[in-house]
């Protein structure tokens, strides 16, 4: 059996916890399976980054091409990597890099994909790749195929594994080159607020129904002492700056309270925000799946329900 | 420059996703479907495309039940072709699938620019536009919000990562793209647009084979038994107005002086 490939992620501030979360998981398996693990690393800095995982083997494409991501380049060094190292499975954290080169390599190298991947199992040497589909109202248990899967995992699928490893490191080189090339890289423009330094998160989502029912959620934040985050579908309406967003292509937060008003809690959404201290979702859907991440939640009308609490909080 | 926008159509989550909960199987038949939102999303920027530099819009989609409501609607807002691929093909067909029935047919086509939506809702099997990538060997940017033409054949984009970081790519076409989000939220047809671009605009049907390719023997679907679930607060707006209160003291979460 080919060992266990990990794709790793980093960030200014070092690997991504979904990254190790992949790694740990990954040894895991490796253990019962027979097998070894190897982590494959972009970017320059990578060998010193990648020289703690606790993984067999590190593999790094430092140079010239990689000095910033590109989708396309690191789809050219992936697919030559997995050629070469035949993995049983290749686990991606399933951000936009995952979403770029997940389902890129199967297309190219003809390797079937398994999407939002929440868990793997395993059972008498069988693995069983959990799924979360239709925005978290299912779950797929898909048997991983005995020649191998690509899986794209959910952040936040399992606990991180530790960096106390001590793998063979090599490094790769060659020509890796694409047509796309990528012109510059945007920092994220400060918001008149920052809501991921906020104790408290009024967050509304599409419940919110018009920008003329914004006042009521500023009104409700002001009161409570906080300020007024958004889901994505808010930020593309052009409701609330992009600076307000919570969630995978948004912020991350980690409030002492998440008012989710009008939010149906898709995976993207909760990835950004439930390690929130506490949780309370206002929805008139009571299967909408930001209650299985909400400590409290009610069905009553958020477009009510806002004013009512401003009220009460202003000793009104 | 001609442009590929791939639409699909996915259970209407707004209804209820029908589960034989003893085989774990989804009813494909019993689900109403809708156009898959992102789809919406690449459609849009393809006619902003349009607008903005001339682009020929060709909307795509695989007949895996009606579709032709989604074509007609993709018409009225301004797309100048639409395709449907006939086959042997039914709702439960795989994104491997219809990736494959879809690369084949742009492979024949011509096209410089391929765009849909970047994900959607049930994809277990993978994305569309990488997998589509994939198989054409084409590159390929995810999680795209803004699509502009450059010089030379140039597409530029905007690739956005966490945190609200924003990568400005340029690539030669052709190229595939994973719209996440259009520069503005998608136009509106109405129905009474649909209905009359139906009766005057013909769907242009290409027939396909029942591709091969990895497919997974037998995914199981179940309803998540939730870890923790909300403790549900009953009661009219005043009742739950009083009980969030009352949580918030018992969190220290009251600011009131």
């Amino acid at each position: 059996m080919g060992p266990i490939l990990i794709v790793t992620e980093s960030t200014a501030s070092g690997i991504t916890d979904s990254t190790k979360e992949c790694v740990g998981k990954a040894k895991e398996l490796a253990k019962v399976l027979g097998t070894s693990t190897v982590a494959l690393g972009f970017g320059p800095g990578a060998v010193d980054r990648l020289r703690r995982l606790d993984v067999n083997k590190v593999i790094a494409a430092e140079d010239g091409e990689f000095a910033v991501y590109n989708p396309a380049v690191c789809e050219n060094a992936l697919v030559q990597v997995v050629a070469e190292t035949a993995p049983f499975l290749t686990m991606i954290p399933n951000t936009t890099m995952g979403l770029d080169l997940g389902a890129g390599l199967a297309g190219r190298n003809n390797i079937p994909l398994i999407a939002y991947c929440s868990d793997l199992q395993e059972q008498d040497g069988k693995i069983t790749a959990v799924s979360q589909v239709f925005a978290g109202k299912l779950l797929a248990r898909v048997p991983v195929p005995g020649d191998g899967a690509i899986v794209t995992v959910l952040p936040g699928s399992w606990p991180t594994g530790e960096e106390t490893g001590d793998p063979v490191v090599e490094t790769i080189s060659g020509d890796y080159s694409s047509r796309m090339r990528v012109i510059r890289v945007i920092e994220p423009e400060k918001g008149d607020v920052d809501i991921t330094k906020a104790d408290i998160l009024v967050s509304v989502g599409r419940g919110i129904e018009s920008p003329d029912n914004l006042p009521l959620a500023d009104e409700l934040a002001e009161a409570m002492g906080g300020v007024v985050s958004c889901s994505r579908p808010v930020v593309d309406a052009g409701w609330l700056p992009k600076a307000r967003q919570v969630g995978k292509s948004g912020q991350t937060v980690k409030p002492k309270l998440y008012l989710a008003c009008g939010i149906s809690g898709a995976p993207e959404h909760l990835q950004g925000m439930r390690d929130a201290d506490l949780i309370i979702a206002v929805n008139t859907d009571e299967e909408a799946s930001i209650m299985e991440a909400a400590h409290f939640g009610t069905t009553v009308d958020m477009l009510d329900l806002m004013p009512a609490l401003a009220e009460r909080l202003r000793g009104g | 420059m001609r442009v590929a926008v791939l639409l699909k159509a996915v259970p209407d989550l707004v209804e209820e996703l029908v589960l034989d909960e003893e085989s774990g199987s989804l009813q494909y038949d019993e689900m109403s479907y809708v156009p898959s939102e992102w789809d919406d999303q690449a459609l849009e920027e393809a006619l902003i495309l349009k607008e903005e530099s001339g682009a020929q819009v060709t909307a795509i989609a695989v007949s895996t039940g009606d579709v032709d409501t989604m074509l007609f609607t993709a018409l009225a807002k301004g797309a100048d072709h639409v395709v449907k691929i006939t086959g042997d093909f039914d709702a439960s067909m795989s994104n491997w699938q219809q990736a494959r029935v879809l690369s084949d047919y742009v492979r024949e086509q011509d096209f410089d620019m391929v765009l849909s939506g970047v994900q959607a809702i049930d994809d277990v099997d993978g994305q569309i536009p990488g997998l589509v990538a994939g198989f054409l060997n084409w590159p390929h940017a995810s999680v795209v919000t803004e699509v502009r033409m450059g010089g030379d054949s140039k597409v530029l984009l905007r690739q956005e990562y966490s945190g609200g970081l924003v990568a400005e790519i340029e690539v030669e076409s052709p190229v595939v793209i994973g719209v996440q989000a259009a520069r503005k939220p998608p136009r509106y047809a109405s129905v009474a647009k649909v209905r009359q671009v139906a009766k005057s605009v013909a769907i242009e049907e290409v027939s396909a084979g029942a591709p091969a390719g990895p497919a997974f023997a037998d995914i199981q679907f179940v309803r998540p038994v939730a870890a923790g679930r909300a403790e549900m607060i009953e009661g009219d707006v005043d009742a739950v107005a009083d009980r969030i209160v009352q949580i918030l003291a018992d969190h220290n979460l009251l600011r009131r002086a």
